[in-house]
């Protein structure tokens, strides 16, 4: 007796990038990883505290499945990213052991897992919330798989200082699930995520400057130079720091969050001096990655004591005189 | 167990397991969806929508 579900046509072996193992299929957790799950937690994190500084009332339970959409399009958008860029990510370390270089899953596997919830996502969340929000998850979902991954990366060295808007568009969707339309706090909280990326990713590319350059990223410290980059850190943080305090003087952030936000942006500051101060061996390396890791600490600060005023009832308003 | 036909080649054992998982892990993803469904029926509709001549 003969039989199709038991067996592959010859040949059809596993097609990856580096050293793809014969077997054909990924595994459950594989496919998990094409979502980025540590991107879908800030996701998640930055879209709820969207959610909480809007004027507004959702039902819980519509909330949380629409938070659930919102972090299955980020997932979806990050595997689309993963297919697009599995040729470059084989070629750096910090990225070849990903599922698709690494020949646990196969390419077409991975757009069509990646299209499946991005179209999945969108219109669950349409339907659980409103359109503005699913129509501002699909453009999510495009700008960072198309304008992004497809053609600023790998044509531009302002490829992460645009596309970091993808990055920053939760707290808008979040938003607009709750509100239906989109208001100041979120815009707000978008710039700010908006400028915050350039310095954050700039410290990493002057660290890992080498690997973006075996790929062919035209990351910032490879076309215009460490030294470059490191004076347009200090720009933006510049930037960063007072944008950082807006939400206290638009007064949907109190006096928890002014004390974060001003020793957030003064230790930003801080640390981008040096940055700029530090430019050769250990020491370059170090006040690169404590930028790096700090600045992560100050956004996660920063939303967390949003989260803590609108959500737990911690605000006290700031009085200017 | 069955033979594959010609020109094909039986799962290792793997595969199989790895089949298995996906199929377990595809079955919960859709029942998610149905209880997400219900769950936002429910919620924009009330539970009055259960409420109905029959």
């Amino acid at each position: 007796m003969t039989s199709l579900t038991n067996s592959l046509p010859v040949g059809a072996e596993a097609q990856g990038f580096a050293h793809a193992p014969s077997i054909v299929g990924g595994d459950v957790p594989d496919y998990f990883a094409l979502l980025k799950p540590r991107v879908m937690v800030l996701v998640i994190f930055t879209a709820l505290v969207g959610m909480v500084v809007s004027h507004g009332h959702v039902n819980p339970a519509i909330g949380a499945i629409s938070l659930l959409m919102i972090a299955v399009g980020a997932g979806a958008s990050g595997c689309l990213n993963m297919w697009w860029d599995a040729d470059i990510d084989a070629v750096m370390t910090r990225t070849a052991k990903r599922p698709i270089p690494d020949g646990r899953i196969q390419p077409g596997e991975a757009l069509a897992f990646g299209l499946t919830l991005s179209v999945g996502s969108v219109l669950i969340l349409g339907l659980a919330a409103n359109w503005l929000a699913a129509g501002l998850l699909a453009f999510t979902i495009v700008f960072y798989a198309v304008i992004y991954s497809m053609w600023l990366k790998r044509a531009t060295p302002q490829n992460i200082v645009i596309g970091g808007a993808a990055g920053a568009l939760p707290p808008v969707i979040g938003q607009a699930v709750v509100s239906g339309t989109v208001g100041i706090e979120s815009i707000v909280l978008f710039l700010i995520i908006f400028i915050w990326t350039p310095p954050h990713f700039w410290a990493l590319a002057l660290v890992k400057a080498g690997e973006y350059a075996k790929a062919g990223i035209p990351m910032m410290p490879n076309v215009a130079g460490p030294q470059s980059t490191r004076r347009q850190i200090v720009y933006y943080t510049l930037l960063l720091a007072p944008l950082g305090l807006a939400p206290v003087f638009l007064g949907f952030g109190g006096l928890l969050y002014a004390i974060v936000g001003a020793l957030g942006g003064l230790g930003m500051l801080a640390f981008s001096v040096q940055v700029f101060r530090h430019r050769a061996g250990e020491a370059e390396k170090r006040a690169a990655m404590g930028m790096f890791a700090f600045s992560i600490l100050y956004l996660f600060l920063l939303f967390s004591a949003l989260l803590a005023e609108q959500g737990l009832g911690l605000f006290r308003p700031v009085t200017f005189a | 167990m069955q033979d594959p036909l010609p020109g094909y080649r039986p799962l290792t054992p793997e595969e199989e397991r790895r089949r298995r998982k996906r199929s377990i892990a595809i079955a919960l993803a859709l029942g998610a969806m149905v209880l997400i469904f219900f769950v936002l029926t429910i919620a924009k509709l009330g539970p009055q929508v259960l409420n109905r001549p029959l």
